[in-house]
């Protein structure tokens, strides 16, 4: 019997195009599409992958490719690890990256482990752009897509042995976006030319306006501050700022002014030119190796600090207890806290971590 | 394509053979719009009366007692909303019970918001069961109508419509009852039933969907929702649906023909069913009645699954079947049936509703006998396993 591989289908071209080259592989392929928020009848409501008018795009893909077909819900763990979550980190100042949250809590971990402990799949497949190799040695290798302008390893860099043998990208391995739109196209596809998603799926509009609402203690007026003190102007809130924002921070000088930092013990956004970045070490909590262990307490690598960002030369590292690190990186770096930092060793992940804050040293 | 085992009858039924033949030729060779004149519509019009005639017979009614609607849906609405429309200004109270049909249950509180209804909600005990004397006490002064369902829906409790029926008559409020599960399955004779409006629904019992009718005891007042040209005597105005009447026709026919015997099989079927899981699953928790349930239905509950699991997994492995807290869109809301009769949530969550039909053989019995105990173990299992820790 072939291989039982659940798609997790979100609607759009990438997830589809996956799905129709699994079951054109001659796989026993079964769409899944995740309700991600509370159902909803306003016609207002958000356009995230896991509402709806989405679910409904999802179905129309199975249907067209003859593959069975469900919508599981999720909203409740996408609720309190995600969204919370997301609030939570802007609240505090932070950056938060939800699609690495998602990807952590809900597809690799409650969505993996439901449909292998409880519909007996062997895999999973998802349309993200990133490739899974099995080495000589037995060991799975999470590597950067073909297409390395679309390439979404980053997101995906908490992934670990357990998941790495059980996932597939399938479209990972095409060379270009635009031939995932040809197969699409070749596959007869109902969302062939739908657009791609971009923002933040669960927020209709500016991400502000959730936290806002949820977080209204962290949109307190303060003062906009240079490194030596100096007031420059008032912002709106550190709920509403983010480290290395440049425009929309509330203050009109003369040269380019990034977000250096947020101090919330002060209500205080201090801001500067890039000159004024001098920070290389950050410390890292929450790490993660896709080999499962580091690959020494202290090694070298290059490290993404933000999603599609080239990866600077660094050193790593390890704490004693194996859960945080020191990210030295070989050239200074703004990097907002929340943001992930992800090694990178050629075109491998080999893992990651959520940047906390910024080290003097 | 693995053989498929079909156990969601309450969901719907396969169309009879004889009833697709009837209703196709009725596509094929009777063009006419029952309100012409000419040949063609006489022709047509004879059809629709002939159907009234056999849907009037199958339930002890007279022919013009009978309203064609588009299925269970629209005769619960005109029901609910007819009467209240009827009664405006004089009767405003509508009284259900809290495990009513959406259908039901939307339409009342729709009416309840716009000012059209005061509802009084009568709640039933673990097993589903209505208590008359409390539909007696919901009962007021300014009482229009009270609707409750013959047969329940998810757990197939069959509630006590004769006395709930007497506990009307004696007040003089009018009584309609939902009869969508249980027409066609269950005996149903208004001649003995103090009943005053019927909803029926022909996929329910091997017709086609898009059909149903509201029995209205001649008399009761009951106002048209829709505007139009006038048809079924202004009660639901638009052109008859013709081919899905004559097939709603032939088939309460059939089922009128087949129900003694049927309904014996039927539960030897799910009692086969009740028995096997309990054997294999000592913690099912079967829901509704014990004895009081529609013939066809075997509903459960597996605490530490959930009902949209168990309803993939089943698909999965080639069975068909459905649960109180699943739907097609993904929620995993608790059934306000299972909520209302008492259940806990985590426990509501684990439902599943088994309903057999005419095409349902011991092999299928089996087959869901073997395949069932395995998934909710599975699924229990899984629910367990603790969610490692990611970063």
């Amino acid at each position: 019997m072939s291989e039982r591989v659940f798609v997790a289908m979100s609607g759009g071209v990438d997830s589809s195009v996956a799905a129709a080259i699994l079951a054109d592989q001659g796989h026993d392929v079964v769409g899944v599409w995740m309700r991600l928020t509370t159902a909803t009848t306003a016609s207002d409501a958000p356009r995230c992958c896991g509402t709806d008018e989405a679910g409904e795009e999802a179905r129309r893909a199975a249907a067209h490719l003859g593959i069975p077909f469900y919508a599981l819900d999720y909203a409740e763990i996408f609720g309190r690890e995600v969204i919370d979550r997301f609030v939570e980190s802007y609240a505090s100042g932070a950056t938060p990256n939800p699609c690495v949250a998602c990807n952590a809590y809900v597809k690799f971990e409650a969505l993996l482990r439901d449909v292998v402990a409880k519909f007996g799949a062997e895999r999973i497949a998802t349309g993200h752009y990133a490739r899974v190799r099995r080495d000589e040695g037995g060991r799975w290798r999470l590597l950067r897509a073909r297409d390395a302008a679309k390439d979404q390893s980053y997101a995906l860099y908490m992934l670990r042995q357990r998941e790495l043998a059980r996932t597939v990208f399938p479209i990972g391995e095409l060379a270009a976006k635009e031939e995932t739109r040809a197969l699409a196209a070749t596959y007869g596809l109902p969302n062939a030319r739908k657009a791609e998603s971009m923002d933040i799926c669960f927020v209709p509009g500016d991400h502000r306006d959730l936290v806002r609402q949820r977080a209204p203690a962290a949109f307190v007026p303060g003062p906009i501050e240079r490194a030596d003190g100096r007031v420059v102007g008032t912002h709106q809130g550190v709920g509403g700022l983010t480290v290395g924002q440049r425009r929309g921070v509330g203050v009109a000088e003369g040269e380019r002014l990034y977000v250096l930092r947020l101090d919330l013990g002060r209500n205080a956004a201090v801001v500067g030119t890039r000159d004024e970045v001098t920070t290389r070490a950050y410390a890292l909590g929450g790490i993660s190796f896709t080999a499962g262990t580091p690959p020494a307490a202290r090694f070298a690598s290059s490290a993404a600090v933000r999603y599609r960002g080239s990866p600077i030369p660094c050193e790593v590292e390890v704490d004693g207890d194996g859960d945080g690190a020191v990210l030295r990186l070989a050239e200074p770096a703004l990097v907002a806290p929340g943001q992930a930092a992800v090694l990178y060793a050629g075109d491998e992940v080999i893992g990651g971590g959520t940047v906390r804050q910024a080290l003097a040293a | 394509m693995i053989r498929r085992t079909y156990l969601d009858h309450a969901a719907t039924t396969p169309v009879d053979p004889e009833v697709a033949e009837a209703m196709a030729r009725v596509l094929r060779d009777v063009p006419g719009n029952p309100s012409s004149v000419y040949a063609e519509g006489r022709r047509a019009r004879s059809l629709v009366d002939e159907a009234r005639a056999q849907v009037a017979a199958a339930i002890g009614a007279d022919p013009a007692e009978i309203v064609f609607t588009s299925g269970g849906t629209e005769a619960d609405n005109l029901a609910l909303r007819g009467v209240l429309t009827a009664r405006e200004g004089e009767a405003d109270g509508l009284v259900v019970t809290t495990i009513e049909h959406h259908a039901v249950l939307d339409t009342a509180e729709d009416l309840e918001r716009h000012g059209r209804a005061r509802v009084t909600r009568v709640p039933v005990d673990r097993d589903g069961l209505v208590d008359p004397a409390a539909v007696a006490r919901a009962i007021d002064a300014r009482t229009a109508l009270v609707s409750i369902m013959h047969a329940n829906n998810e757990i197939g409790t069959i509630e006590p419509i004769e006395e709930i029926g007497a506990v009307c008559r004696a007040q003089g409020v009018t009584f309609h009852t939902d009869a969508v599960q249980s027409v066609g399955i269950l005996p149903f004779d208004v001649r003995s039933l103090p009943v005053d409006l019927v909803s029926v629904n022909a996929h329910k019992f091997y017709g086609p969907k898009g059909v149903g009718a509201l029995y209205a005891r001649r008399g009761t007042r009951c106002a048209t929702v829709q505007t139009g040209g006038g048809q079924e005597k202004g009660r639901r105005t638009g052109t008859e649906n013709v081919p899905g009447i004559v097939a709603l026709g032939v088939a309460m026919r059939i089922a009128s023909e087949r129900r003694e015997r049927d309904a014996r099989r039927l539960a030897a079927l799910r009692d086969r069913i009740v028995a096997g899981v309990r054997e294999r699953v000592p913690d099912a928790i079967l829901t509704g009645h014990a004895t009081r349930r529609l013939p066809n239905n075997a509903s459960f509950c597996f605490p530490g699954t959930q009902g949209e699991s168990l309803v993939v997994a089943l698909d999965l492995e080639g069975i068909a079947a459905s649960s109180g807290s699943a739907c097609a869109s993904g929620s995993t809301e608790p059934s306000h049936v299972l909520t209302a009769i008492g259940l806990d949530r985590e426990i509501a969550q684990g439902s599943l509703r088994l309903t057999v039909g005419r095409d349902t053989t011991d092999a299928d019995v089996d087959r869901l006998l073997e395949t069932l105990p395995a998934i909710v173990a599975r699924l229990r299992a899984a629910s367990r396993e603790t969610v490692s820790a990611a970063p």
